[in-house]
C-alpha cells in the first residue's frame, strides 16, 4: 500500500513537472523548402531569408498581415521638402547584445544598404545621403522627391554600427574574397527574437526578445521558434501530419485536401502578391525559337490578342491550380497600390474572335514557336505550360514546350535568348511603379531589367520616371493609371492568374496570413 | 610494391583530373548562379559585374585551370548558396554521411550474411522462399519509395521515429555525432534502413549463391564424409569460404554507399554531403559541385586503391605471376 502510494505521487510529480516544463516554454517548430542563405541583412534578397532575418533584425517601418504601414524603429516620418525626409526614431530600443539603438545605426545601416555586394541597392539607390540630426532624429536625402521612400525602408534592415565595426562587417560579403564573414551565422538586431543557434541546412533556433519594444502591440506568447528546412515535399507534409511540426510555410498543391481533412490542422489561404504571365519577344525582327522567317508575327498585337483570347483561364484554375488562382487582367495583383478590378478583367475566352485575329494578322496557317517555362519555380509551373499548348494549337499555334529548372530558366532569359516565355512577379514595395520600373521600362542597364519582351514606349518610360518623384498623390495615381492603360492597351504580356498562398498549422497555433507569403511570428499565439 | 603503389597513385589523380573536367563540363547546363545570388531588383549591370568578379565570363578551360590550381592548394572556394568556405561546409557534412554509410553497411551484414546462410543451406523452406520473394523488393524498389513507405507508416501512422533530420548531435572536437544521443539513434534507423535495403539484397543473394557453390564442391564432401558435424562443415569450412568475394563487393559497395545517400539524404533531409551537393545543384553552386564530385571520385578511387593493394597482400599468386614475369623463379 505504501509502495502504491509512493509510485503515485512520484507519478503525480513527474506529470506536474511535465506540464509545467510545457507551460513554461512554446515552442513553435516549423519548416520550408529552403533555409535562408545567410542572415547578413543586406547581403541577400530572396524571401526564406527575408523571412529569417525579419525575426531578429527590425526596420524603420513595418507592414502588418494586411500589408498597412506602421511605425517600427521610427516613430515617425514626414517630407521637410521636395527631396527630404525626416524620420524621427523610438527611444529607448536596445539591440539584442544589450546596446543602445540611435541614429548612428540608422545612417550605418542604409549606407551599408547602398554598397556595392549589398543586394538591397534598389530600395535605396534614391537615397543621395542619409544625415544625423540629433540622436533619434535622421534626415534622408534623395535624388529627386521620392513619395515611396518609406514603403520601400520596410525592406531594409537595421543592425548595430559598433558591433558591425567591431566585426568586420561593415560591408556586405563579397564573394570574390573567397571567406565568410562574421555576420553570416552571427546577428546583432533589435528584432522581436534572438537568435540561439544557426546551423545551416539542419536548424535555426531563436528565442524571444523579452525586451522587445513591440511586445505591447503584439503579446505573443512563443518563447522559443526552431525553424528546420526540409526539401523533399513527401517528407515536409509527412513531418506535418505526424505532429513533429506546428507550422508549414509551403505544403504541397497535391496535398492540400490531405492537410485539410487530418484532424488538429488547419489550413489558412489568400492571394498572394504573385502574378504569372507569359511575355513574347515583340521587337526582334525574327524570331529566334520560331519557323516563321524574315517576320516577327509577336510584333502584331492582333497576334498577342488571339492568343490571350483563346487561353482559356478557367480551365487552367480548374484543373491545373485545383481552384487555387484568380484569374488575372494585369500583371499585377489585388494590394498593389494603383490595382483595380476594373483593369483585373480579363478580354473573354473567344477561339472564334481568337481564329479571326489571326487570319487578319495574316497568320491563319498559324505557325510554331517555342514556350520556355521553369519547372521548379512558381506553383504548378510546367502543368500550366502544358495545358496552354493545346490551347493555342487551336488557333494554329504550334507550341514547343521548354520546361526547365528556375536556374537554367532565368540564365536563358536574362541573356534574352528566349522568344517566349513564362515569367511571375511579385511586388515588394507593394507599388505599380516596381511593376514598370522592371518589367515595362525599355531596357537600358538599369531599368527594365526583367523587361524580355523588348517592349518600348517613350511615353511609359517618361510616366514612370515621372511616378518617382511626383509627390501630389493625385497626379501620381493618374500616372500610375495611365501607365497600366498602355501597358493593358498593348498587351504587352499575356496575364495567366495571380497565385494563392497556403499556409498549414497545427489548432494549436494562431499565426495571421500575410500576402507577401512573409511569416512574423510575434504576431503568432498560442491557445 | 612501392612502384605499384606509386603507379597507382598516378593514374588516381588522372582519373579525378578527368571527373572534374567532365563535371566543369556539364556545368554549363545547371544553370546561372548569377540568377540565385542576386535579388530580382538587381540591375542588368549589377548582373554583368558579379558574373564579372567569379569570373564566369572566362572561357571554359581557363575556369577549370583556376579550379585545378586552386584545388590543389586545397582551396575550393566560397559555396554561392551558403556563402561559406566549401572545405569548412564538407568537412561539416562528413561525419553525417558517414556515420550513416557506416550504420548501412552493418546493417547489411547483420542481415544479409545469416539471411543468405540461411536460403543457401534450406533451400526449399517456406521462410527462404520468403525471403527471397521479399528481398525483390529491395533492388527493384527505388530508395525515395522505401523512404517515403516508412516514414509513412513510423512516422506518421505509428508516430515512433521522426520523419525528418539527425536528432541530437553532440560535437566531438570537429565530428559532429548523433550516436551518443537517443534522438540521434532513432533518426538513424529510418535512414539507415531505407539506405542498406538494396545492400542487404545484394549481401544476400551473393551469400547464398557462394554457399550453393561451395556446398558442391569436393572438400565439403570429403569433410562431411570425415563425419564433421554440420555445424563444422557449414560454418567452419563452407562459410568461410564464401567470405572472400562477400568481403571483396562490401568495400567496394562503400563507395556507392555515399554515392546513392545522396537520394536517402534528401527524402530525409539528412545533413550529409549528398544533401548539400543536390541542394547546390538546385542553386548552381558551382564550388560545391565540384569539390563534391572530386571527392567522390577521391574515394572510389581510395577504395579501388586499397583493394587492388590487399589483393596483392593476400593472393600470392598475383606476387608469384610478377616474380615469374621477372624470371627470378626459374
Amino acid at each position: 500500500m505504501r509502495a502504491k502510494l509512493f509510485i503515485g505521487g512520484m507519478l503525480a510529480v513527474a506529470t506536474a513537472m511535465a506540464a509545467a516544463t510545457a507551460q513554461a516554454e512554446n515552442v513553435l517548430r516549423w519548416s520550408s523548402q529552403g533555409d535562408a542563405l545567410t542572415l547578413d541583412p543586406h547581403s541577400q534578397n530572396e524571401g526564406p531569408t527575408t523571412v529569417t532575418n525579419q525575426q531578429m533584425y527590425d526596420a524603420l517601418v513595418q507592414r502588418d498581415w494586411e500589408l498597412r504601414l506602421h511605425p517600427a524603429l521610427a516613430t515617425a516620418w514626414t517630407p521637410l521638402d521636395v527631396n527630404t525626409w525626416e524620420f524621427k526614431l523610438r527611444q529607448g530600443v536596445k539591440f539584442h547584445d544589450g546596446s543602445d539603438f540611435t541614429a548612428d545605426d540608422v545612417v550605418f545601416s542604409l549606407k551599408r544598404a547602398k554598397a556595392k555586394t549589398s543586394d538591397f541597392k534598389g530600395y535605396v539607390n534614391s537615397i543621395t545621403d542619409v544625415v544625423k540630426v540629433d540622436d533619434f532624429t535622421v534626415h534622408i536625402r534623395t535624388q529627386n522627391a521620392n513619395p515611396i521612400l518609406p514603403s520601400q525602408l520596410n525592406s531594409v534592415r537595421i543592425m548595430s554600427k559598433a558591433w558591425a565595426v567591431a566585426n568586420k562587417v561593415v560591408e556586405p560579403q563579397d564573394y570574390a574574397d573567397n571567406e565568410e564573414t562574421f555576420a553570416v551565422r552571427n546577428t546583432n538586431g533589435t528584432g522581436p527574437f534572438v537568435l540561439k543557434l544557426r546551423e545551416p541546412d539542419v536548424q535555426t533556433v531563436m528565442v524571444k526578445n523579452a525586451n522587445h519594444w513591440d511586445l505591447e502591440t503584439y503579446p505573443h506568447n512563443v518563447d522559443r521558434i526552431v525553424y528546420r528546412p526540409v526539401q523533399s515535399n513527401p517528407t515536409r507534409v509527412a513531418a506535418l501530419l505526424s505532429g513533429e511540426l506546428d507550422f508549414l510555410l509551403d505544403p504541397p498543391v497535391q496535398d492540400l485536401g490531405r492537410i485539410k481533412a487530418t484532424p488538429g490542422l488547419t489550413l489558412k489561404q489568400v492571394a498572394q502578391i504573385r502574378t504569372i504571365f507569359l511575355g513574347m519577344d515583340q521587337a526582334s525582327p525574327e524570331l529566334k525559337y520560331a519557323d516563321v522567317k524574315d517576320a516577327n508575327p509577336f510584333a502584331d498585337k492582333r497576334v498577342r490578342q488571339a492568343m490571350y483570347q483563346a487561353i482559356d483561364i478557367e480551365t487552367i484554375k480548374k484543373k491545373v491550380m485545383r481552384g487555387l488562382s484568380f484569374p488575372a487582367g494585369i500583371v499585377t495583383s489585388p494590394g498593389v497600390h494603383g490595382y483595380t478590378e476594373a483593369l483585373d478583367k480579363r478580354l473573354p475566352y473567344d477561339v472564334d474572335r481568337a481564329k479571326a485575329l489571326m487570319a487578319e494578322a495574316g497568320y491563319d496557317d498559324g505557325f510554331g514557336v517555342t514556350l520556355d517555362c521553369p519547372n521548379n519555380r512558381y506553383v504548378n509551373d510546367e502543368a500550366i505550360c502544358q495545358a496552354v499548348v493545346p490551347m493555342l494549337a487551336q488557333i494554329g499555334i504550334k507550341v514547343d514546350l521548354a520546361a526547365r529548372p528556375k536556374s537554367v530558366h532565368f540564365k536563358r532569359l536574362q541573356q534574352r535568348d528566349t522568344s517566349f516565355y513564362m515569367l511571375g512577379w511579385g511586388v515588394p514595395t507593394l507599388d505599380s511603379h516596381y511593376v514598370f520600373e522592371y518589367l515595362a521600362h525599355t531596357t537600358d542597364g538599369k531599368r527594365g531589367s526583367w523587361n524580355f519582351t523588348g517592349f518600348s514606349n517613350a511615353r511609359m518610360d517618361e510616366v514612370t520616371g515621372k511616378m518617382l518623384s511626383e509627390v501630389d498623390a493625385e497626379k501620381r495615381d493618374q500616372l500610375v493609371a495611365e501607365a497600366w492603360d498602355i501597358l493593358k492597351g498593348d498587351i504587352a504580356y499575356l496575364p495567366l492568374h495571380h497565385q494563392v498562398i497556403s499556409w498549414a498549422m497545427s489548432d494549436k497555433l494562431d499565426l495571421p496570413i500575410v500576402a507577401n507569403d512573409s511569416p512574423n511570428f510575434k504576431w503568432a499565439r498560442f491557445k | 610494391m612501392t612502384a605499384f603503389i606509386v603507379r597507382r597513385l598516378l593514374q588516381s589523380i588522372v582519373v579525378m583530373l578527368a571527373v572534374a573536367f567532365v563535371s566543369f563540363a556539364l556545368f554549363n547546363f545547371v544553370g546561372d548562379p548569377i540568377n540565385n545570388m542576386l535579388g530580382q531588383e538587381a540591375t542588368t549591370e549589377d548582373r554583368a559585374e558579379l558574373r564579372e568578379r567569379l569570373g564566369l565570363n572566362d572561357p571554359f578551360i581557363v575556369q577549370f585551370g583556376r579550379f585545378v590550381g586552386n584545388a590543389l592548394q586545397g582551396e575550393f572556394g566560397i559555396s554561392y548558396r551558403l556563402k561559406r568556405p566549401v572545405s569548412d561546409l564538407i568537412a561539416e557534412r562528413l561525419p553525417a554521411t558517414m556515420e550513416l554509410v557506416a550504420a548501412s553497411a552493418v546493417l547489411a551484414l547483420a542481415f544479409g550474411v545469416p539471411l543468405g546462410v540461411f536460403t543457401g543451406l534450406r533451400r526449399d523452406s517456406w521462410f527462404s522462399r520468403v525471403v527471397l520473394t521479399t528481398s525483390l523488393v529491395g533492388v527493384s524498389l527505388p530508395t525515395f519509395v522505401i523512404g517515403i513507405f516508412l516514414i509513412y507508416i513510423f512516422s506518421v501512422t505509428l508516430g515512433v521515429l521522426p520523419s525528418f533530420g539527425r536528432g541530437e548531435t553532440v560535437d566531438l572536437g570537429g565530428w559532429t555525432t548523433g550516436l551518443l544521443t537517443a534522438g540521434g539513434w532513432r533518426s538513424l534507423i529510418l535512414p539507415a534502413i531505407t539506405l542498406s535495403l538494396f545492400q542487404t539484397t545484394l549481401i544476400l543473394r551473393l551469400v547464398r549463391a557462394e554457399m550453393l557453390e561451395v556446398l558442391r564442391t569436393d572438400y565439403i564432401r570429403f569433410a562431411r564424409a570425415r563425419g564433421l558435424s554440420n555445424r563444422a562443415v557449414n560454418f567452419g569450412h563452407a562459410l568461410k569460404n564464401t567470405l572472400v568475394p562477400v568481403i571483396t563487393i562490401t568495400g567496394l559497395q562503400v563507395g556507392s554507399l555515399i554515392a546513392f545517400s545522396i537520394i536517402t539524404e534528401t527524402v530525409f533531409q539528412w545533413p550529409g554531403m549528398g544533401f548539400l551537393f543536390i541542394a547546390g545543384l538546385n542553386f548552381a553552386d558551382i564550388p560545391i559541385m565540384a569539390a563534391y564530385l572530386v571527392m567522390v571520385a577521391f574515394v572510389f578511387v581510395v577504395i579501388n586503391l586499397v583493394v587492388d593493394i590487399l589483393y596483392y597482400v593476400v593472393d600470392p599468386r598475383l606476387r608469384i605471376d610478377k616474380a615469374v614475369a621477372a624470371g627470378r623463379t626459374g
